[in-house]
C-alpha cells in the first residue's frame, strides 16, 4: 500500500492550477485535504503522473460576505466550519453537520471543496448543502460556471468538471430569521459514512422549503418543494403530517428498489423533519 | 499485600515508553542495508497455477517458487485420529487455494519500488470453482481444495454421552446458531526483519511473536537448518491475540533470501494484506438442540458443529483446534447427563483459520447462552433462573463435567446474582413495560462461561499439534548490585508481563520492582517455552518466576548465614534482607559479596551462586477455570436496526489477581473485540471466495464511541493447584460479549417473536427480522414504519 512514483506541484494561484491541471500529456489528480485521495494514491486505485496541491492557493481559503450570502473557498475545512472560523449564516445548520462528518483529524484535513467533487453519496456536504441551497463555482480555461451544488455532483463519484477544470468556491445563502432545518444520518458507528441521511430546510422569509434524502446510491434526491411533507408548517408537530409512503414511492421511482434501504431513507428524512420541530 | 507484591494495581512499567512513543516494534528496526519486500498474492481463491515468471530486467529482484528448492512446506498435524494433514507451500507452484496466497517475493530498496515490481510479476492461473460455503464443502460432490483426500474435512469428531436418555425431556428446542468470519485487528500488523549474522553464525530474525521459540521451532524446519543456527526476536509486540503465534511462510520466505543477498530484509505486512490475507478466524455454525425439563431443568445437549478451517493447517495449532474443541467445550459451565455433539472442521478457499482470543469459546458460548434464553422463553422462565437451575455449584468442586474437564473451584451461580442484581434487572422490566419516549426497544441479557487456561502437558498431548507446553522455565538471575533479572520464554504481547512478574519476584524476595528487569522475546536469551497463548502466563511463567525466586531465596540465604556466621534455617528474607538472631544483611551486600568480594566466601559456598534456572507446573496440568457473568442492557431501534448498549456488567473470578488494574485492562480490551463479534465485524466472501472488505472502511472494528465503560466486579475464588491460587484469564472478556448482547436484542424484540441468532447483528439482520415478523403478522404495525 505505496503509491507509484508521482510529481508533485503546489502552486500559488487558480490560474496556475488550472495551467497544470490542463496538461492532457499527464495523468493528473487534484489533491484538496486529501483525505479521500490519499488512501486511495497508496492502495494505487489512482496511480497519478502529478499531484497538483490546491491548499497554497490563498483564494481557496477565503470566505467572503456578499450580503445575502458568503462565499467559502473550496479548501475551507471541515473544521473550520465546525469551529466557527467561518461564520454562520444557517442558523448552526452547517457547524452541527461539520462537527459530525468523520473524524476531527479527518476534519482538520478534509475540506468543503474536496468532498463535493469527490461526489460520495454517503458524504455529508452534498446533501446539506443541497437542502441549504447553495450553489458552486469553477474555473478552467473557458473561464468560470456557476451551479446548484445538486447539480453539480452527476452522480456516484462524479462531479461536473470539465478538462482543465477546478471547484474554486461555494456560495451558501443566509437563512432567513425563523427558518429551521433538521439533519439525521444514520451510520454504523462514529465517523463512518452514512448508510442514510436525511435533510431538510423550512425558510419562510426567502420562500425555500427542501428536502433531501441523501446515501443513496447515486446523487441525493431533492424535493424543492418540501411543504408536501409538512402540510401547511404551521401546527406543534409538522412531521405529524409526514407522508411515509409517498417518500417511498418516490424512492421506489429512483430506483431504489431495496425496501429496506427504502425504509431507512424515509425515517431518515421523517427524524430530520422532526429535529427541525423538536417537541 | 505490600505495596509492589501480588496483589497491587502497580502502574505499567511498559508504559513510560508505550505512551511517549518510545516502543520498539518491529516496523522501528533500522538496519544498514535493509531492503524492502512486497510479495506478489494471488488474487484468485482457487487455481491451477500455469506460470509464474518475471521478464529479465527485474528477474534478479524476484523469488519465484521454483528458487526455493529444499524448503518445505509447512506442516501442522494434529495427533487427533482421522487427521487430514495440508502442506502450506512457501510460495505456491501448483495450485493455490486462497486469495492473498504467496506466488514471489519481490525485493527492491523501499516497499514502494517493491510494489511497482511485484506488479511486473507475470501471473497465469487457471480458475477453478471455489470452495466458499463450508456447509455445501461438506457435501459430496464440492470441489475438493486437497484433491487427494477425497472430501474437504480436515477432521471430524463425535461424541456421544448417555445421549438417548435425554431424548423423552418435555421441552425441546433447535436453533441454528452462527459467528460470522473475522479478522484479528491487532494495530501493528506482522512484520519482519531477517539478517545473517555472519560472525555468530546464525540466521537472525525479528518478527512480532508472541512465542519465538515455536517461531524458532518451524523456522528450523522448513528451512533445514539446526536450532542454534537461528535466532528469534520478538521486540515490542503492537497486539497479538493470536495471529502472531502463527509461523507464516512470509517468515520463510525472509528467512531464506537473507541467508543468501547479504544484507538485511524486511516486509511489513499492511492492512491490504492482513485482511484480506491474513487473520480470518471465529467462522462457526452450530446446528444445536436443547433438551429440558419444564422447570428448566437442563437434560441434554444435541449439537453439530462445523467450523470453516480455511485452506490449510497453521503451524502450530492446527486447523482442527477450533471445531475439535467445540465438542469438549461446549457444555460451559452448565452441568447436565446427557451429550451428543458431532464436529467437523472443513477446508475452504480462504485463508486458514487462526486462534482468536478465546479460541472456540467466543462460538460455543454463543450456541449455548442462546439456546438456554431460547428454552427460557420455552418454558416462560426468567433466562438467570434456567441458567442458575444448571450451573455447576460451588459445593461440587472441583467437579468433573460431562466431557471430563476438571473445574477447578468457583462459584458460579454468585458470579450470576451478583451480576442481575447490578444490572437491576426488575427496574429493567418496569421500563420495558413502560416504553420509550423515543420508540427504541430495552432489552436486557447475559451470559455466563467458563475460560480453561494455562492447560498443560495432558490436554495438549492430546490434541497431538506440533507444539505441547511442558514444565514453564522461568530464570532468576541477581546482579552485583543487587538488582533481578528474570527471564522467561513466552513473550508479552500487551500482557504487561514487565510489570506483573517483578511483583510476583518482589513478594518473595522484597526487591524493589524498579530493580527487577524482564528480559524475554529472544531466543538467544531466553529458555524454551511454548510462549504466550491460551491464558497461560500469568500461571506458568508466574509460576516459574515464583519458583525460580523460591530457590533464589534459598541461594541468597545460604550466603547470608556465612556473612551473618548463623545457621540458615534460622533465617528469614523480607523487605530486601536476610535476618538472623544477631543482625541482618541486604540482599545487595549479598550479591555485591558474590560476585565482587569472592573472597569473602567460604571455601564450601554453593557453586549455583545467585543464578537459577528452573520449571514450573500446577499440581494438576488440567488447567485453571476462571469464569464470568456478564449482563448488558441495549436500546433497538425497530425503524433503523441501530443497537446500543446502555450498559455493561462483568462479574469475574480470576482468582488471585496478581496486578488488578492489569486484569481490569485485559477485561476491557476482551469486550471490545467482544462488542466486534457481535455487532461490527464480519468478513464476507463472494461465490468466487473474494474476500469483500480491504481497509477498514469496509471491515468495521467498534471504536471508542462504540465500547461502554463496563461496570467491573471481581470475585477472588483461589485455584487450587496454582501459585497464589492465580487464574489465567486474558481471552475471557471477548468470550461472553457476543452472547449476552444477542440476548439482550432478543429480549428487545421479543414482541416480535422473532430471534437474531447470526452475530454479527447488523442494522439490517434487524430489519430484516422485524419485517419477517410482519409477514407473519400482518395485523402489527409499528408506529411511522413504512408499510
Amino acid at each position: 500500500m505505496k503509491p507509484v512514483n508521482f510529481d508533485y506541484a503546489r502552486p500559488k494561484d487558480v490560474a496556475g492550477a488550472i495551467a497544470l491541471i490542463g496538461d492532457e500529456s499527464r495523468t493528473v489528480k487534484v489533491m484538496a485535504g486529501g483525505q479521500s485521495l490519499g488512501p486511495m494514491l497508496n492502495m494505487r486505485l489512482v496511480q497519478p503522473d502529478l499531484v497538483v496541491d490546491i491548499t497554497g492557493i490563498g483564494e481557496l481559503k477565503a470566505v467572503t460576505d456578499q450580503g445575502d450570502r458568503i462565499v467559502v473557498g473550496a479548501c475551507v475545512t471541515h473544521a473550520d466550519f465546525e469551529d466557527l472560523r467561518v461564520p454562520d449564516v444557517t442558523h448552526g445548520a452547517l457547524p452541527s453537520v461539520a462537527s459530525g462528518i468523520a473524524y476531527r483529524a479527518v476534519r482538520n484535513r478534509g475540506t468543503i471543496g474536496g468532498s463535493l467533487t469527490h461526489a460520495d453519496p454517503s458524504a455529508d456536504w452534498i446533501s446539506i448543502l443541497s437542502a441549504i441551497g447553495a450553489s458552486v463555482t469553477v474555473a478552467g480555461p473557458a473561464g468560470s460556471r456557476t451551479m446548484s451544488v445538486e447539480d453539480y455532483m452527476l452522480g456516484a463519484l462524479e462531479a461536473d468538471l470539465r478538462p482543465g477544470e477546478i471547484l474554486v468556491s461555494v456560495s451558501i445563502p443566509k437563512l432567513g430569521h425563523g427558518a429551521r432545518w433538521g439533519y439525521y444520518k444514520s451510520c454504523r458507528k462514529t465517523g463512518e459514512f452514512a448508510h442514510a441521511i436525511g435533510a431538510f430546510l423550512h425558510d419562510p422569509e426567502r420562500g425555500a422549503s427542501r428536502a433531501v434524502i441523501g446515501a443513496t446510491e447515486s446523487k441525493p434526491i431533492v424535493v424543492a418543494a418540501a411543504t408536501a411533507f409538512i402540510g401547511d408548517g404551521q401546527g406543534d408537530k409538522p412531521a405529524k403530517g409526514f407522508d411515509a409512503n409517498a417518500t417511498a414511492k418516490l424512492l421506489e421511482a429512483s430506483g431504489m428498489v431495496d425496501q429496506i434501504d427504502r425504509q431507512t431513507h424515509v425515517v431518515a428524512l421523517r427524524r430530520a423533519i422532526e429535529r427541525a420541530y423538536p417537541a | 499485600m505490600t505495596e509492589q507484591g501480588v496483589g497491587a494495581s502497580l502502574l505499567r512499567k511498559e508504559d513510560d515508553r508505550f505512551l511517549r512513543g518510545r516502543g520498539q516494534y518491529v516496523g522501528d528496526i533500522r538496519l544498514a542495508g535493509m531492503k524492502d519486500v512486497a510479495f506478489v498474492r494471488s488474487p484468485l481463491a482457487h487455481a491451477n497455477i500455469r506460470s509464474v515468471s518475471a521478464h529479465e530486467a527485474i528477474r534478479g529482484q524476484v523469488v519465484l517458487p521454483a528458487d526455493l528448492k529444499g524448503v518445505k512446506p509447512i506442516v501442522a498435524v494434529s495427533g487427533l485420529q482421522g487427521f487430514k494433514a495440508s502442506e502450506q507451500p512457501i510460495l505456491a507452484h501448483d495450485k493455490v487455494r486462497q486469495v492473498g496466497e504467496l506466488l514471489a517475493m519481490c525485493v527492491a530498496d523501499t516497499r514502494a519500488a517493491a510494489e511497482d515490481i511485484a506488479a511486473q510479476v507475470d501471473v497465469d492461473l487457471e480458475e477453478l470453482p471455489a470452495v466458499h460455503d463450508m456447509l455445501k464443502a461438506r457435501e459430496p460432490g464440492s470441489a475438493l481444495l486437497h484433491e487427494h483426500w477425497g472430501d474437504n474435512v480436515f477432521l471430524e469428531t463425535f461424541v456421544d454421552v448417555n445421549f438417548a436418555a435425554a431424548l423423552d425431556a418435555p421441552i425441546k428446542v433447535t436453533r441454528e446458531i452462527s459467528t460470522a468470519r473475522q479478522n484479528m485487528s491487532p494495530m501493528e500488523g506482522r512484520g519482519t526483519v531477517a539478517y545473517w549474522d555472519s560472525r555468530m553464525e546464525h540466521l537472525v530474525l525479528y518478527t512480532g511473536s508472541q512465542m519465538p521459540h515455536i517461531v524458532r521451532n518451524g523456522l528450523a524446519e522448513c528451512l533445514g537448518l539446526d536450532q542454534v543456527q537461528i535466532r528469534i526476536i520478538s521486540p515490542d509486540v503492537g497486539g497479538g491475540f493470536g495471529y502472531k503465534g502463527i509461523l507464516l511462510p512470509e517468515d520463510i520466505c525472509l528467512g531464506w533470501y537473507a541467508m543468501r543477498c547479504g544484507h538485511p530484509v524486511r516486509w511489513l505486512e499492511d492492512r491490504r494484506e492482513n485482511l484480506t490475507a491474513g487473520t480470518n478466524c471465529r467462522e462457526h455454525h452450530y446446528r444445536i438442540t436443547g433438551y429440558a425439563d419444564r422447570d428448566g431443568k437442563l437434560r441434554g445437549i444435541d449439537c453439530e458443529a462445523t467450523v470453516d478451517s480455511g485452506a490449510y493447517s497453521s503451524y502450530p495449532f492446527s486447523a482442527c483446534l477450533e471445531a475439535a474443541q467445540v465438542a469438549s467445550i461446549l457444555p460451559g459451565p452448565y452441568d447436565f447427563p446427557s451429550y451428543r455433539c458431532h464436529t467437523w472442521s472443513i477446508a475452504t478457499n480462504k485463508c486458514p483459520i487462526l486462534p482468536y482470543r478465546g479460541v472456540a469459546r467466543t462460538g460455543v458460548c454463543s450456541a449455548m447462552e442462546l439456546i438456554i434464553d431460547a428454552i427460557a422463553r420455552e418454558c416462560e422462565l426468567e433466562p438467570h433462573e434456567v441458567r442458575r437451575r444448571n450451573l455447576v455449584r460451588p459445593e461440587q468442586m472441583p467437579f468433573d463435567n460431562i466431557t471430563k474437564k476438571h473445574f477447578d473451584s468457583g462459584n458460579y451461580p454468585e458470579a450470576l446474582d451478583r451480576a442481575i442484581a447490578a444490572i437491576d434487572l426488575p427496574s429493567i422490566r418496569v421500563r420495558q413495560k413502560k416504553g420509550e419516549a423515543d420508540g427504541r426497544l430495552i432489552g436486557v441479557g447475559h451470559s455466563v462461561y467458563c475460560e480453561q487456561g494455562a492447560h498443560g502437558t495432558s490436554v495438549y498431548a492430546g490434541w497431538g499439534i506440533p507444539m505441547v507446553p511442558g514444565h514453564e522455565q522461568a530464570t532468576a538471575r541477581m546482579t552485583p548490585d543487587g538488582g533481578l533479572e528474570l527471564r522467561i520464554g513466552a513473550h508479552s504481547h500487551g500482557q504487561s508481563m514487565e510489570t506483573t512478574l517483578p511483583q510476583v519476584a518482589h513478594e518473595i524476595l522484597g526487591i524493589d520492582t524498579r530493580k527487577i528487569k524482564l528480559v524475554h522475546g529472544d531466543t538467544e536469551y531466553t529458555p524454551y517455552s511454548t510462549g504466550s497463548w491460551g491464558s497461560r502466563c500469568a500461571v506458568m511463567s508466574g509460576g516459574a518466576v515464583a519458583t525460580a525466586s523460591r530457590e533464589l531465596a534459598g541461594l541468597i540465604k545460604k550466603i547470608g548465614a556465612h556473612l551473618l556466621q548463623t545457621e540458615v534455617d534460622s533465617l528469614e528474607l523480607s523487605g530486601g534482607q536476610v535476618h538472623g538472631a544477631n543482625g541482618s544483611v541486604t540482599i545487595e551486600e549479598i550479591a555485591h559479596t558474590w560476585y565482587r568480594r569472592p573472597q569473602d566466601l567460604p571455601a564450601g559456598v554453593d557453586p549455583r551462586g545467585l543464578e537459577v534456572t528452573i520449571g514450573y507446573k500446577p499440581q494438576r496440568d488440567s488447567g485453571t477455570f476462571s469464569y464470568a457473568a456478564h449482563a448488558v442492557v441495549v436500546a433497538v431501534d425497530p425503524e433503523m436496526g441501530d443497537i446500543e448498549i446502555l450498559d455493561y456488567v462483568i462479574v469475574e473470578d480470576g482468582g488471585k489477581l496478581i496486578n488488578p488494574m492489569v486484569v481490569d485492562g485485559q477485561i476491557y480490551g476482551g469486550l471490545a473485540q467482544g462488542i466486534g463479534t457481535a455487532l461490527y465485524e464480519e468478513m464476507n466472501f463472494d461465490a468466487s471466495g473474494q474476500p469483500l472488505a480491504s481497509t477498514f472502511a469496509d471491515y468495521l472494528l467498534p471504536g471508542p464511541t462504540e465500547v461502554p465503560a463496563p461496570r467491573l466486579d471481581h470475585m477472588e475464588t483461589l485455584a487450587p493447584y496454582t501459585e497464589f491460587g492465580v487464574k489465567g484469564i486474558g481471552e475471557g472478556g471477548a468470550i461472553a460479549p457476543p452472547a449476552a448482547i444477542s440476548n439482550a436484542v432478543n429480549d428487545a424484540l421479543r414482541g416480535y417473536g422473532v430471534e437474531l441468532l447470526r452475530s454479527p447483528i447488523t442494522p439490517r439482520r434487524v430489519l430484516e427480522a422485524i419485517q419477517r415478523s410482519q409477514h407473519n403478522q400482518p395485523a402489527r404495525q409499528l408506529q411511522g414504519a413504512v408499510a
